[in-house]
């Protein structure tokens, strides 16, 4: 019941914010804020008085902390199921942390039409907290295609000099794969029902379908695309720098942040367990794509004058990561993976608010017109340089975790593989250290100087910073609530029948 | 006949007599609010007295050209239905244009009427009788505007090329008795003969020229190249009837006659609805691209859809989806009339002002999200549902149609729709991101009182039966039981 009013929260509240703008144009921001607390403290139930429901996943017993299900479309056995177990409140927790850091990032930045703004940020945590809660396939395809329409008006909207374009490309890319996701998901479950089973749409129920081997890989490709679009993965991660680019900051900060992460952990959730086998026998092309993803973001993240498609460009690198870590699927890489979803939210999402704060103050992307920030932005600078250095791998903050963890579970998995994966850190502190340096350090050219960071967005930095930092130095709460969702996928797909074979070393 | 056929007519009989009523009145006195509202007090009891008989009459002949049963009430039901939403904008559209305008509602009514009937036939008989009686009330709504030279010139082109298509109708009609000896649907798959290699030639010489007009009618690829300019010229209400009771009462025959004759078992017909189903959507979505006015996106938009549709009338020819694929039709077409007829209400208040050419070109919307956000909204429920996006009716019905494909194993089709939905997406965004520019519109726009209220619950319907489709889901599922 908890996470159903968490989402009608946010959607009422949009609405809420699109009403209120005819009386006052400063009340839709609080609005947001409001509704996000409001969210953000019924979540906290879930965390102070979880109830357990033990739920049978294809023979393994997994525990969920709230399972909500009622008949929805009887005809097509599609119902309304949102569930929550230790990795979906993960990441709705982190999906409304970043909600507030969005509304705070744009506080004043927005003047034309704020409360239907403040409406397509609302909408779009909406659907990406049911993203995150819905395990009947329908409901989850249902949100998955819910979150893109007000994403895509943010940046038709009030995106920049090129936003029509952007927009478009965002979308496309998105629904195209979208839509043979949704054919994957009706072949998977007519099939299914062709077999003797009830017609379900059910997560629970279609985990462990007998369908055949060949069928099988084609869904999981089917699968596969959507998830890797957004997550992105080479080769589909063009959309990603001209979205970035041309989105508001918050809009910036919600796509890098969450909407990332949902391609992560539809590739967690469904595209392995519930295809163990053909996952595994494509494991190596798709660890492979991310090897490349890495090295190839980096490198093309280096040669960017355009300070937030610099950013955009480490995104697909570090994206690469969790694709590694998704595909060895190794207990060690998963968390790693988790791990790194979170902490690229926090250093991602701070990067383009930081990104987007200079734009706001000079006018301008391009970091060859920048320069010596540091001087009349210390605090900017300085927090900058947090992030940048956390983004870069520096180990006692959060990403160092993540990529070690998947580092070393991989070599285990594909030493080649790893190995090329490894180079990703070095040059990734080429094009972290090469953005400070163009940015905030050198001498001031031509007399630049700008505002520095006031303490609305101290208060949106500070807390990921102490974020960073927990997850890099005590990350053990975050595995104490992930492992066991994490525990029983793995054992999942090892189940008699599912042994997960086919990486050669 | 008894007193229960009787009543099984009855919505046919009381649609004749309102129609009656509407044409005495307006004879004695011009008053365009009178005659729509007898008009719309007509359509409503029709539909009244329609759901009554769906709820009490079980499947009868009535006369070997009548059939009523839950199939035919469903259409009967959708498209009086949809009248009274098209008069409710055409009275709008309507009410600043001088004051001849009465006989435009009483076409309506008539065109109705052919589509009831169309609805209800289970023979070429009430067919022909049917289509000629939208076909004629259509050619005059679309060049009612005399004053208009597009007006005239879409009346013209859509009267010869609706003329050449009822004669391929006709002669096809004509091969068929001569193989079957009858017009009607069931004798005539009693009669058919597979291994009589002369009649089957026949059947299939006759059949395909059936088809062939039909297609002309549906607008389907190659027989689409009158809708454009038809969509363009026509005024908005009259295109929106053209494009959804016209339509749909004839592809209510064409599938019934196709499961009563099981044409399914003529391979040839199969494989050549294959390729017009994908041509349909390949042409329709490629040459939106280019276009920039709504009306003609739209006409191509819909050539697209009735692709779309195809794919679930061709899922109907594999025995195990057939339940599945008829349902598809029939959800499919409820969630193009409400969109359909929503967009082009659009069009019509937005031409509240206009002369020779309704407003539909692009730029005449640039800005309107900042100026009535009401109507945009409205109008981007309406794309968005066109597209497939989810909360919308069109969702559900794409979805539908992806579930019958993949039922039937249909899979270059699918490949074909995901690719068509994609190139769709293209020119529906383009319209709203137009929309959400930040400029001022040049024309006035008033939302009057009946289009409005149209309008909105049109879009409140496509957004509930997007969210909670289950009782249509139902609905449509007992109907196509009933028809295998």
């Amino acid at each position: 019941m908890i996470i159903l009013l968490v989402i009608a929260t946010l959607f009422i509240g949009g609405l809420g914010a699109w009403l209120i703008e005819g009386w006052n144009k400063d009340m839709p921001r609080w609005v947001t804020l409001a509704s996000c607390a409001i969210a953000a403290a019924l979540l906290s139930n879930l965390y102070l008085s979880p109830t357990e429901h033990e739920i049978l996943l294809a023979g393994v017993s997994s525990t969920w902390i709230e399972h909500l299900s009622t008949p929805w479309i009887p005809r097509f056995g599609i119902s309304f199921i949102l569930a929550i177990d230790g990795l979906s409140l993960l990441m709705v927790t982190l999906t409304l942390f970043l909600g507030f850091v969005a509304v705070l990032s744009s506080w004043d930045e927005i003047d034309h039409r704020p409360g239907f703004f403040q409406f397509n940020l609302l909408w779009t945590l909406a659907g990406v907290v049911g993203v995150f809660a819905a395990l009947d396939l329908f409901l989850f395809f249902f949100f998955w295609e819910v979150m893109l329409i007000p994403m895509y008006l943010l940046i038709a909207i009030w995106g920049h000099e090129n936003k029509a374009y952007a927009a478009m490309k965002f979308f496309l890319f998105t629904q195209i794969s979208g839509l043979i996701m949704l054919v994957a998901i009706l072949t998977l479950v007519l099939v299914n029902a062709s077999n003797g089973a009830p017609i379900t749409f059910s997560y629970f129920e279609l985990l462990g379908h007998g369908l055949d081997e060949q069928l099988s890989f084609w869904l999981m490709l089917g699968f596969f695309v959507a998830f890797v679009v957004k997550l992105p993965g080479f080769p589909f991660h063009t959309w990603l720098p001209d979205a970035h680019t041309q989105a508001p900051t918050a809009a910036s900060v919600l796509l890098a942040g969450i909407l990332l992460k949902t391609g992560a952990y539809g590739l967690i959730r469904f595209t392995v367990p519930l295809f163990p086998d053909a996952a595994a026998a494509f494991a190596n092309v798709a660890m492979t794509l991310g090897a490349i993803g890495i090295v190839y973001g980096a490198l093309l993240a280096f040669a960017q004058t355009d300070f937030k498609r610099l950013v955009a460009y480490s995104s697909v690198s570090h994206m690469g990561f969790v694709l590694i870590g998704v595909f060895a699927w190794t207990e060690l890489t998963i968390q790693g993976s988790v791990i790194q979803m979170v902490a690229h939210g926090f250093s991602t999402a701070a990067l383009f608010m930081i990104a987007g704060a200079i734009q706001h103050r000079l006018h301008t992307r391009d970091m060859t017109k920048m320069g010596g920030l540091w001087q009349s932005a210390p605090r900017m600078g300085a927090i900058a340089m947090f992030f940048i250095i956390a983004s870069l791998g520096m180990p006692g903050l959060g990403n160092f975790v993540g990529e070690f963890l998947i580092l070393m579970g991989a070599f285990s998995v594909s030493k080649t593989i790893t190995i090329v994966a490894t180079l990703g850190l070095v040059t990734g502190a080429v094009y972290a250290l090469i953005a400070m340096q163009r940015v905030f350090q050198g001498g001031a050219t031509a007399g630049i100087k700008i505002k520095d960071f006031a303490s609305r967005e101290m208060i949106a930095m500070i807390p990921m910073m102490i974020g960073l930092t927990w997850i890099g130095v005590y990350p053990q709460p975050i595995f104490d609530l992930v492992n066991p969702v994490l525990a029983s996928l793995y054992e999942l797909t090892q189940s008699p029948g599912h042994i997960w074979i086919g990486v050669t070393p | 006949m008894n007193m229960q056929d009787l009543f099984a007519l009855l919505p046919m009989i009381t649609l004749s007599v309102s129609i009656l009523i509407v044409m005495l009145v307006i004879a004695f006195a011009r008053n365009l609010e009178m005659t729509c509202l007898l008009a719309c007090m007509g359509l409503t009891a029709t539909a009244a007295a329609t759901i009554w008989v769906a709820m009490t009459v079980k499947p009868v002949y009535v006369t070997p050209l009548i059939i009523v049963d839950s199939y035919a009430t469903l259409f009967s039901g959708l498209v009086v239905t949809a009248a009274i939403f098209i008069s409710l904008s055409a009275y709008s559209y309507l009410k600043n244009r001088g004051d001849k305008q009465d006989e435009f509602i009483l076409l309506l009514m008539l065109a109705t009427l052919g589509a009831v009937t169309l609805a209800h036939s289970a023979h070429f008989g009430s067919f022909i009788l049917g289509l000629e009686l939208i076909g004629v009330s259509v050619y005059a709504m679309i060049s009612y505007p005399v004053k208009g030279l597009f007006s005239l010139e879409a009346g013209l082109k859509y009267l010869i090329l609706s003329g050449v298509s009822s004669a391929f109708i006709l002669f096809g009609i004509a091969l068929l008795f001569a193989a079957l000896g009858t017009l009607s649907f069931m004798e005539m798959a009693r009669a058919a003969d597979l291994n009589d290699s002369a009649s089957r030639l026949f059947i299939l010489a006759g059949a395909t020229m059936i088809f062939a007009g039909i297609g002309f009618k549906l607008s389907l690829f190659p027989f689409h190249m009158w809708t454009p300019d038809v969509y363009e010229g026509a005024p908005a209400p009259a295109t929106a009837l053209l494009a959804t009771i016209s339509k749909g009462g004839i592809f209510a025959v064409l599938l019934r006659f196709f499961l009563a004759f099981d044409g399914y078992q003529y391979s040839l017909i199969i494989e050549s609805l294959y390729w017009i189903a994908l041509l349909s959507i390949f042409a329709g979505n490629v040459l939106a691209l280019m276009q920039n006015r709504i009306k003609r996106v739209l006409a191509y938009s819909s050539i697209a859809h009735l692709g779309y549709l195809m794919i679930a009338f061709i899922g109907a020819s594999i025995l195990g989806g057939k339940q599945l694929a008829i349902e598809a039709c029939l959800f499919f077409l409820i969630g193009y009339f409400i969109t359909t007829i929503g967009a082009f209400g659009v069009v019509a208040i937005m031409s509240s002002d206009s002369e020779e050419h309704d407003n539909d070109e692009l730029e005449q919307y640039q800005g309107l999200f900042w100026q009535k956000p009401l109507i945009a909204t409205f109008f981007s429920a309406m794309l968005l549902s066109l597209a497939g996006i989810p909360l919308t009716i069109g969702f559900v019905g794409k979805f539908y149609i992806v579930a019958a494909g993949v039922e039937s194993e249909l899979w270059s089709l699918l490949a074909i729709l995901v690719i068509g939905s994609g190139i769709g997406l293209f020119y529906y965004l383009r319209i709203i991101f137009a929309m959400t520019r930040r400029t001022e519109i040049k024309q006035k726009v008033d939302i009057p009182v009946a289009g409005g209220w149209a309008l909105g619950t049109l879009t409140l319907l496509l957004v509930y039966l997007g969210v909670y489709p289950t009782p249509v889901v139902d609905w449509v599922a007992d109907v196509a039981k009933s028809m295998i």
